[in-house]
């Protein structure tokens, strides 16, 4: 059944995982999907990639990515890679 | 390292990415895409992260020394193999050596003492354009820079070196990424194209472009309109000195112009050799292995290594050995020669040789003087060498200095070679680099070798500082009735009084004198009782010259005081330049001219005031008019401060009443403009607190009761301690208003005053259009200071805004109370007249120095808009809470 918000926790030493399961949920969400980031302290390449990958299929689907405790360092990456205008960002 | 690539030289790279397939701008976008992630990746590693990856990477550079050496070799047929090892080592351990301690992460340079610290940003995407002559070294170097840094690199090396390169990044990248570095941080392209060059340079992410190539690539770089370290060739001359240890220097330069057959564009190129030492030189070179060429033979080389048409050498010259350049030329020579030594008579298009060789050729020239060798140096260094490098060979400190002033080089090497020296870390304690910055000689950003501080943005964290403040005033200052009587102290063999006719007819001169030590001779010097002109001032000088005064004694107001002070200055230092001591200034602590600090003469100033208001008995200012000149001259300086200051009111109980107003209010204003200056601080408030206390109660009593000794006294004193306050914090825009009005209109400086003063108050209680910086103040004050007044004074009020409105009512009525016009209309001053005379009015307070320190910074239309008010006359509050409101500061501030 649909729900309105959708919140998955992302774990540091399986980013790249969490975000894929994200971005297989995403058919199942509406209106918004919250990432817990709080644990992630780094970001690599790996998931920069898994992060853009679901930011496209959260575009398509029209489901709202937010992006919860973002530490400062990593926020920095995104904004630099340019993908930190595809997602929401909460604390 | 900085070579010609004569292959790209006579080819610009185009500046658009013409003819790339979609494939190929794929392919680049991809790589693009890949550093920048990784470089932003890189952002999050710390030092230790950083470390912990460059120190195998350094270790993979040396296992892999001798084979990229050998591939380099191989691939390019260019120098040495044996001295690519040495470079690829030097690459490795040598700029390791250098860069291990060196923080590039957070902050990396400290400067306590300055409140400053450096920080690192890493750049981003560099792209890095390497050569054919030092493939593999070069590449070494730069990788290791850049992980240091945090960066990610694309390499486009040379076409003909694509193979040793790409292998060399291989096994950086490698190694960097088995200790965490991100992955796509070290590129290389996959071959190499111009356009692939040309869409690189203009890629909206690659942030810096850093070209150690020909000059076609290096101006490829800068003109792509991204930052560039774009590093140049060179023609470096070597000169020897007829003191130069010559087995040392020939040596030397042997192993420079040999290493890896010359490549290395800091080798040597010409020999300017002593007269005296040529034949000796000569010799050393041929029994080391060299062959001296006749003049038939240097005609053969010439003809084959240097290009007729470009004048550069020839491609196929650069790095071969000098047996190999010698058969091609048709120049017979011994089995295991090094170098080709061509005697040179000139420098230019009409000596071929005399330019850059990357090949075991070298030029050399007979100088008859060291003047002449000098000259001859300059023209090689200006034939192609400019910024680069230059050598000297000598023992004699004084030629050493001629000739590095004379070259335009950002290496200049002594008693060391010039290929080996210039790299860095051998033979000196130059930066270890592969990239020689030329400077703008070289048409490039730098001069520098280049090294991990240009692969870093380095952000300068300035926390707020505050400058030493101070407090000067008179070593002893004595008040209170009769307090002429402490004069007796002050022993001296001449005296000189100072004083005006006026002073001299009460009798004032007479008390002083009678209090001077016995034995003193006593000279008096009466001056025109106005401000003092530079002839009158240039009398008292001779007076105090010819008497041989040891003191000085003012007796008068602020015009005889000034003039006591200027004679001092000019007793005690003959040739200070009057105009030249009044100079405009900002910050006294900054100013451009210094005041004299040896003296010929010495003589104490002892200022006794005989009116209660320019305080100039403490104060280190000093007016006088230039007639000759037409102008004004104010000097400022703490060494204009009287010694000792009396501040007795005995000599100001006749003063007539309007006198009493006029420097009352003066005094007033000094202190109101003290309390709200930029300069205010704990020490100065107090003084300018208390003065306006004592003005607010006392000047309405010695206005109207002038024989009331206690308002009397109260009033000189008020008047001093205001001075004491205004001579460390300075006054503000009321002054500056006064003054051009006063001048223009002939009305005295404290009636000026008064005309602007309750405007002023209001102008500078409102929310500023401009703030003047204050690093002394924490927020804008005056209002709050205003208020702090009103409180003193018991003038009630809850709010700011009513207080300061009380302090503006209060000053209004004090002016009332004393008789002042209460506008600039009621002197009798047309509107026509006062109209035609706005602009340059306020042309000249706005280039009145005394606003520097008011609280807010005067625009010009608000100076004409504060005279405009003054003519229409006071109630500044009422008018503005009728017409326009003021928008007043609220208390919260």
């Amino acid at each position: 059944m649909a729900r309105l918000a959708e919140q998955l926790k992302i774990d540091e030493g399986r980013v790249v995982e969490a975000l894929q399961a994200a971005r297989e949920r995403l058919d199942r969400v509406e209106g918004e999907m919250v990432l817990d980031f709080s644990s992630v302290r780094r970001i690599d390449p790996c998931a920069l990639r898994a992060m853009e990958e679901l930011a496209d299929t959260a575009d398509h689907q029209g489901v709202k990515l937010v992006l919860q405790d973002v530490n400062v360092a990593a926020y920095k990456v995104l904004k630099l890679v340019k993908l930190a205008s595809r997602f929401c960002f909460a604390s | 390292m900085m070579t010609h690539e004569l292959v790209e030289d006579r080819v610009q790279i185009p500046p658009v990415s013409d003819g790339l397939s979609e494939q190929r701008i794929a392919y680049l976008e991809k790589l693009v895409v890949q550093a920048r992630t990784a470089a932003a990746v890189f952002t999050q590693f710390t030092q230790e992260d950083v470390d912990r990856i460059v120190k195998p990477m350094v270790l993979a550079g040396l296992d892999h020394a001798q084979p990229l050496a050998r591939l380099a070799f191989e691939e390019t047929k260019l120098g040495v193999m044996e001295d690519k090892v040495i470079k690829n080592m030097v690459a490795t351990e040598f700029v390791y050596n250098y860069i291990k301690d060196k923080r590039t992460v957070g902050i990396i340079r400290e400067f306590p003492e300055r409140n400053l610290v450096e920080m690192a940003e890493p750049i981003g995407v560099i792209l890095s354009i390497t050569p054919i002559t030092n493939p593999t070294s070069t590449v070494l170097f730069k990788c290791i820079m850049a992980i240091k840094t945090r960066n990610a690199v694309i390499f486009s090396p040379h076409p003909n070196a694509w193979r040793c390169c790409s292998k060399a990044v291989s096994i950086m990248l490698e190694t960097a990424l088995q200790y965490g570095a991100p992955e796509g941080v070290l590129a290389c392209l996959e071959s190499h194209t111009l356009q692939d060059n040309a869409y690189l340079m203009g890629h909206k992410d690659v942030r810096l472009i850093d070209a150690t190539g020909g000059p076609g690539a290096v101006k490829a770089a800068y003109s792509s309109g991204k930052p560039a370290l774009g590093v140049g060739p060179g023609n470096t001359p070597v000169y020897l000195e007829k003191t130069a240890d010559l087995s040392m220097a020939v040596t030397d330069i042997l192993l420079s112009k040999t290493f890896d057959n010359g490549t290395i564009c800091a080798s040597e190129q010409t020999a300017v050799i002593d007269d005296e030492i040529y034949d000796v030189v000569l010799k050393k070179f041929a029994e080391l292995g060299s062959h001296i060429c006749d003049e038939k033979e240097t005609e053969l080389l010439a003809r084959a290594v240097i290009d007729p048409k470009t004048g550069f050498m020839q491609p196929m010259a650069v790095g071969q050995k000098a047996t190999d350049i010698a058969r091609f030329a048709g120049v017979s020579v011994k089995a295991g020669t090094k170098l080709l030594i061509a005697p040179i008579q000139g420098v230019g298009r009409a000596h071929p040789l005399s330019v850059e060789k990357l090949f075991p050729v070298l030029a050399v020239y007979r100088a008859r003087s060291v003047e002449e060798a000098l000259k001859v140096c300059v023209d090689v260094n200006h034939a192609g060498g400019l910024g680069h490098t230059a050598v000297i060979f000598s023992r004699n400190d004084e030629v050493i200095h001629k000739f590095s002033e004379l070259m335009n080089a950002g290496r200049i090497l002594v008693n060391s070679p010039g290929s080996v020296g210039a790299v860095g870390g051998v033979y000196n304690d130059l930066v270890p680099t592969f990239s020689f910055g030329c400077g703008t000689g070289g048409g490039n950003s730098t001069t520098d070798n280049v090294n991990i501080y240009h692969y870093l943005n380095l952000k300068r964290v300035a926390r707020r500082t505050q400058s030493h403040m101070w407090f000067r005033v008179p070593n002893q200052i004595y008040f209170n009735m009769n307090a002429v009587e402490n004069l007796h102290q002050f022993p001296s063999q001449s005296t000189v009084i100072i004083t005006n006719p006026a002073l001299e007819r009460f009798g004032h001169v007479d008390i002083v004198r009678r209090h001077i030590p016995a034995g003193t001779h006593v000279h008096i010097s009466v001056i025109p009782d106005a401000e003092p002109e530079v002839k009158v001032v240039m009398q008292g000088v001779e007076a105090l010259t010819f008497y041989k005064a040891d003191q000085v004694i003012a007796l008068g107001g602020g015009s005889v005081i000034d003039a006591a002070k200027i004679m001092k200055l000019k007793y005690e230092s003959p040739e200070a330049d009057l105009q030249e001591l009044a100079a405009p200034f900002l910050d006294l602590r900054k100013r451009v001219i210094q005041y004299p600090t040896e003296k010929v003469n010495r003589a104490r100033l002892i200022a006794i005031s005989t009116t209660s208001g320019t305080g100039s008995e403490v104060t280190p200012f000093a007016v006088l008019t230039d007639k000759d000149r037409g102008c004004k001259v104010t000097l400022a300086d703490y060494s204009l401060t009287p010694d000792v200051a009396i501040v007795d009111p005995q000599f100001v109980m006749s003063m007539p009443k309007g006198l009493t107003a006029d420097t009352g209010i003066d005094c007033l204003t000094h202190a109101l403009e003290a309390a709200v200056s930029s300069y205010a601080s704990p020490y100065t408030d107090p003084n300018a607190m208390q003065a306006i206390r004592l003005v607010f109660k006392y000047l309405p009593i010695a206005y109207e009761q002038p024989h009331d000794e206690e308002a009397r006294s109260m009033m000189h004193s008020a008047a001093c301690i205001a001075a004491l306050a205004f001579s460390n914090a300075s006054v503000g825009v009321n002054h500056a208003l006064a003054h051009a009005f006063g001048a223009r209109f002939g009305v005295a400086h404290g009636r000026a005053n008064a005309l602007m003063l309750p405007h002023v108050i209001a102008y500078n209680a409102s929310v500023p259009t401009k703030f003047l910086p204050s690093p002394y103040q924490k927020g804008y004050l005056a209002h709050r200071k205003y208020a702090t007044i009103a409180d003193l004074l018991g003038l009630g009020g809850r709010t700011i805004e009513d207080k300061v409105k009380n302090l503006v009512a209060a000053t209004e009525r004090l002016l009332d109370q004393l008789g002042f016009p209460s506008s600039i209309a009621d002197l009798g001053i047309s509107r026509e007249q006062f109209e035609r005379a706005i602009p340059d009015l306020t042309k000249l307070a706005f280039d009145d120095p005394s606003w520097r320190s008011n609280p807010r910074m005067p625009l010009m239309s608000e100076l004409a808009e504060l005279y405009w008010k003054a003519y229409q006359g006071r109630s500044p509050v009422r008018a503005e809470s009728e017409s326009q409101p003021q928008t007043w500061l609220q208390p919260t501030l």
